[in-house]
């Protein structure tokens, strides 16, 4: 409890309007889903799936940062708990989703029907 | 506490104790380091989730179609929008805490309380609403047949709008006997019959010459699907992402390998489709909700111990800051699989 103990209920007010208008644009997309964006593929996804993702860490940031608090602790402690979970993250990510392209791509290709 | 207060002149005598290497205190640093093990956790069963949807992505059912209940709006599609209030009710009560947080830190014990108060009723209503989603993910709106090889078929009028079960099952007056253990082998049974028999289903469908068959295949307007006969040539021209819809006389041989009726969804199988997306919605919001669950349970304790006056007379509020640091926890967890399993 290092940190000095001044109020900021603006802050959080302001990290709470910045995250419910994140959420009605994410709602909002989730419902009209624009034609452009959702049938131009990007690294195999389409825009509107990487807007979503884009939205969603955004929002984990102000989350993170300013409801727990991590913009105020020490630099060390940020980086022992930010620095592993995204390394491993994209990792276990990366891995999985390409096998799980693979074998969709054996399946669909293979001579055996699996699902009919 | 003595405990957590850091000594300046801690230099030259490094392993004396009293040292804050991070600034914050052994508690909520193993805190931290629970949340980080925790955020693994979660994202081990998204990522498997990410795997299965990619390996079935061709037949995976869309959430929009799955997700579409609102509160006393029955029959009314209206995808997206209560997982939405949903997500608000939860991020309003991270707000909520973290206000508590911060009038702890003014050692103000009556708005600690109230806020805490508000916490726990906000979590008590994300509750409720998820029992209301899994109540209606589980029981059910239209039904489905599966065929001998394990896929969804799905019935829709000439205008390609979905059609339930009991709107043009026949009545046949038969019954199939419902499996128990003590009938079969001892480790299978079903919990209930579906209120259709096959037969049923099938004859019903052969007495409505306007119905036809949705198979659980996301279609592509590519060349080989355009020039396919088995397709129809009119219901698949949405461009917005839609299933497979079938012609009549494809519907029927299609409805030949009719193997067993699907009402809602359990662990083995579900009218939506894939059937691992219903094992995935169980299980996934299933740990996040026992996640809130448990927040609220210490929530209510640390309330009480705000109540009693208990970190009043410690003189600090650090465990509504740790209790705190959890329930902002689940609601991080919450916007990912908010994320993807309704938008994305």
């Amino acid at each position: 409890m290092a940190h000095e103990h001044v109020s900021n209920t603006k802050r959080i007010w302001l990290v709470f309007a910045i995250l419910s208008v994140v959420t009605i644009v994410e709602v909002a997309f989730g419902i009209f889903k624009p034609a452009i964006l959702h049938d131009t593929l990007f690294l195999q996804m389409n825009l509107l799936n990487w807007l979503f993702i884009t939205l969603t860490i955004y929002k984990a940031y102000y989350i993170v940062w300013a409801f727990m608090h991590l913009e105020g602790e020490k630099s060390n402690l940020r980086w022992s708990i930010v620095a592993p979970l995204v390394f491993l993250i994209i990792y276990l990510v990366f891995i999985l989703l390409v096998e799980g392209n693979y074998i969709f791509d054996v399946f669909k290709s293979s001579q055996i029907k699996w699902n009919f | 506490m003595g405990a957590t207060v850091t000594t300046a002149n801690s230099e030259g005598k490094t392993w004396g104790g009293g040292n804050e290497p991070m600034g914050i205190n052994y508690g909520k640093m193993m805190m931290w380091f629970f949340i980080v093990s925790d955020a693994l956790t979660f994202s081990g069963f998204l990522a498997a989730y990410g795997f299965s949807r990619y390996k079935f992505i061709e037949t995976w059912p869309l959430a929009d179609e799955v997700f579409n209940h609102f509160p006393f709006m029955h029959g009314v599609n209206a995808p997206m929008y209560y997982v939405a209030l949903m997500t608000f009710i939860l991020i309003f009560s991270s707000v909520t805490m973290v206000l508590a947080v911060d009038a702890g830190h003014q050692m103000k014990k009556q708005k600690v309380a109230i806020y805490m108060f508000l916490t726990i009723i906000g979590g008590g209503i994300f509750l409720g609403s998820q029992a209301w989603e899994w109540k209606n993910f589980i029981k059910g709106e239209y039904g489905a047949i599966e065929t001998k090889g394990g896929s969804i078929l799905q019935f829709v009028n000439a205008k390609g709008e979905r059609v339930k079960l009991e709107d043009f099952a026949a009545t046949l007056h038969e019954d199939r006997e419902q499996l128990t253990r003590n009938k079969g082998v001892w480790f299978s049974g079903e919990s209930s019959l579906p209120r259709y028999s096959v037969n049923e289903v099938v004859e019903g469908f052969k007495a409505h010459p306007d119905l036809l068959v949705r198979t659980e295949i996301i279609y592509h307007p590519t060349q080989a699907n355009l020039k396919d006969t088995r397709l129809h040539p009119e219901l698949n021209k949405s461009t917005h992402k839609h299933k497979t819809i079938l012609t009549r006389e494809e519907s029927l041989k299609r409805l030949a390998d009719a193997h067993y009726v699907v009402e809602g969804a359990n662990l083995i199988r579900n009218e939506y489709g894939q059937k691992l997306f219903a094992n995935f919605f169980f299980f996934i919001t299933g740990f996040h909700g026992f996640h809130v669950f448990t927040g609220v349970l210490i929530n209510v304790l640390i309330f009480l111990n705000v109540v009693l006056g208990t970190y009043e007379k410690r003189r600090s509020y650090e465990m509504v800051e740790k209790v705190g640091l959890y329930w902002h926890f689940v609601d991080l967890v919450w916007v990912f699989v908010f994320t993807f399993f309704y938008l994305v």
